[in-house]
């Protein structure tokens, strides 16, 4: 092992809406390079964990660490330029419904980046290929998407400026098998050809086996598992056999 | 907290009012600064810009004219009626010019615009909340402030006066064909008497009254939007807050405006 810090990590984060706290203290880090998985069961705090960690959300207690520096104690002027090292696909998509579709996956590199419009709509196009989304549907709005093309293009906008980190939401659900594979294939390469950091949150066993390097299980609102992918099916924890049988 | 004695309850329930009248004041007062901040200093998005000019101001410009030419028309009966009852009805064309430029433009527009812009800006940003649109925003490098929000107060503080100069030309002109047409008015005389009698500073504190009222609907449209929660059913109320709350602020900035403007 280097000595190097986590490129991310959950130092004991709790967090609370009205009710009963979501995230009781959270433990977890991802090293550079790695691709992580965060599994568990519905409602239990997945997306809030990458929320928080994107800084979307603030936490009740406890530290988000980038390469080792607490987010909160951070310089303004550093934390304001957080966000152009992330790149987040939201759990539904969340397009500009007032964008074309090439216009969306382009937002970034045109309006934050001050890339021309000419080179923004060839490099969105690229990534929107990467997806399978053709050149014709390019030019259409969000509203005339089905739910599976809004995620790739949620997708393409999350990783068409090669952030450091990129958060997938739910990166595979509701799509067919045959594209869910390439997409889980997609996020695996940008993983290892471009050397991002990847936190994915998926239900389907079978993805995470595939895109992550370690897997960690949520529950109760505490990290209860975490391991190398590999190890998933013999755990020794009961409540990730659960997860992965599928017994009630 | 039912510790408190039942005398003592409606105090609490005062005390908790003020309270929230007070919360909402200040949070209001935040946000309209980081509005005006986003305005004045770059970057700024003039693609937005002009998006909001065409659908704040151009798309206006029907039922604004409508209401001014109805009203001015009013106007002019009502005050011929009144003015009859001292031997005065000479005087209606200066009336109805001073009443729309000083009042009914300014605060007829933007009445308008309460109810079309407002409700259209909470209505767009609190869907945009609710489907996470602004968080994307967030993750893509770009402040929400300054890519939705500032566009549309400076478009709203830009285009109510304009729309203003136009209610006020058509009011008049809708006071002039009543009094042609109907009452026994000579039309040059008409537009000679008005001309005459209307000062610079009637038609200018109008316009200064529209930029206000424009700030009022752009940010109260904006922020109670921005602060919607709860998908459609909060975006509803988001839109309702947005249009009674803007009327409120306008008419009571006309009443402020007024007194301030009448003591100078
Ligand atoms: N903005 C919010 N305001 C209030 N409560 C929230 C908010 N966001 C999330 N919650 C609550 O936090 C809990 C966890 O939500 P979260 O969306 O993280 O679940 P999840 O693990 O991603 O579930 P799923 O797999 O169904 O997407 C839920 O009980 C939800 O009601
Ligand atoms: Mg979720």
């Amino acid at each position: 092992m280097s000595e190097a810090p986590p490129k991310l990590e959950w130092r004991s984060v709790a967090k609370r809406f009205d009710g009963p706290p979501v995230l009781r203290s959270v433990n977890l880090s991802v090293a550079a390079g790695h691709s992580l998985v965060i599994m568990g069961g519905s409602g239990e705090g997945k997306s809030v964990m990458i929320k928080i960690a994107a800084g979307l959300m603030p936490l009740d207690s406890g530290q988000i660490l980038i390469d080792g520096q607490d987010v909160a104690a951070m310089p303004a002027r550093e934390r304001r330029r957080l966000p152009a090292r992330f790149g987040m696909l939201f759990q539904g998509g969340a397009l500009f419904d007032s964008l074309s579709v090439w216009e969306n996956v382009a937002f970034r590199l045109i309006n934050a980046d001050g890339v021309t419009r000419r080179q923004a709509k060839l490099r969105a196009l690229e990534a929107l290929d990467r997806v399978r989304i053709s050149r014709e549907v390019a030019e259409f709005y969000p509203s005339e998407l089905s739910g599976g093309m809004q995620k790739r293009v949620g997708l393409a906008r999350a990783m068409v400026a090669n952030p450091e980190i990129i958060f997938f939401d739910e990166p595979t659900a509701g799509l067919d098998p045959v594209t869910g594979r390439a997409i889980n294939a997609l996020i695996r390469e940008q993983v290892k050809s471009l050397g991002c950091t990847a936190v994915s949150i998926t239900h389907d066993l079978n993805s995470a086996r595939h895109i992550g390097d370690e897997i960690a299980m949520l529950s109760g609102g505490v990290i209860v598992w975490r391991g190398a992918a590999a190890d998933i099916d013999h755990s020794g924890n009961a409540m990730v056999d659960q997860f992965v049988h599928g017994d009630p | 907290m039912s510790s408190i004695p039942a005398p003592l309850q409606p105090l609490q329930a005062i005390g908790r009012s003020f309270l929230n009248i007070v919360r909402t004041t200040g949070a209001v007062a935040v946000f309209a600064g980081r509005a005006v901040l986003a305005v004045a200093l770059p970057p700024w998005f003039p693609g937005q810009f002009a998006r909001q000019l065409i659908g704040v101001g151009y798309l206006s410009l029907p039922v604004v004219g409508l209401t001014a030419a109805f009203t001015g028309a009013a106007l002019a009966l009502n005050i011929y009626t009144g003015g009859g009852r001292f031997n005065a009805e000479q005087i209606m064309p200066q009336i109805v010019a001073l009443g729309i430029t000083r009042e009914l433009g300014p605060v007829l527009a933007a009445l308008m615009l309460a109810g079309r812009v407002s409700a259209a800006f909470a209505a767009e940003i609190g869907a945009m909340r609710a489907t996470e649109q602004i968080d994307a925003l967030h993750t893509l490098s770009t402040d929400p402030f300054r890519y939705l929000i500032a566009p549309r107060l400076a478009a709203a503080v830009l285009v109510l006066p304009l729309l203003t100069v136009v209610a006020d030309i058509i009011g008049i002109a809708g006071g002039w064909v009543v009094a042609t047409r109907t009452l026994d008015f000579n039309a040059t005389v008409y537009i000679r008497n008005t001309w005459d009698f209307l000062q610079s500073w009637d038609v200018v504190s109008g316009l200064i009254k529209a930029a206000v009222f424009g700030a009022i609907i752009a940010l109260m449209g904006c922020y109670h939007g921005f602060n919607s929660s709860g998908g459609a059913r909060g975006v509803g109320r988001a839109t309702t807050n947005a249009v009674v709350s803007a009327a409120i602020l306008i008419f009571a900035g006309d009443y402020l405006l007024t007194t301030v403007f009448t003591h100078t």
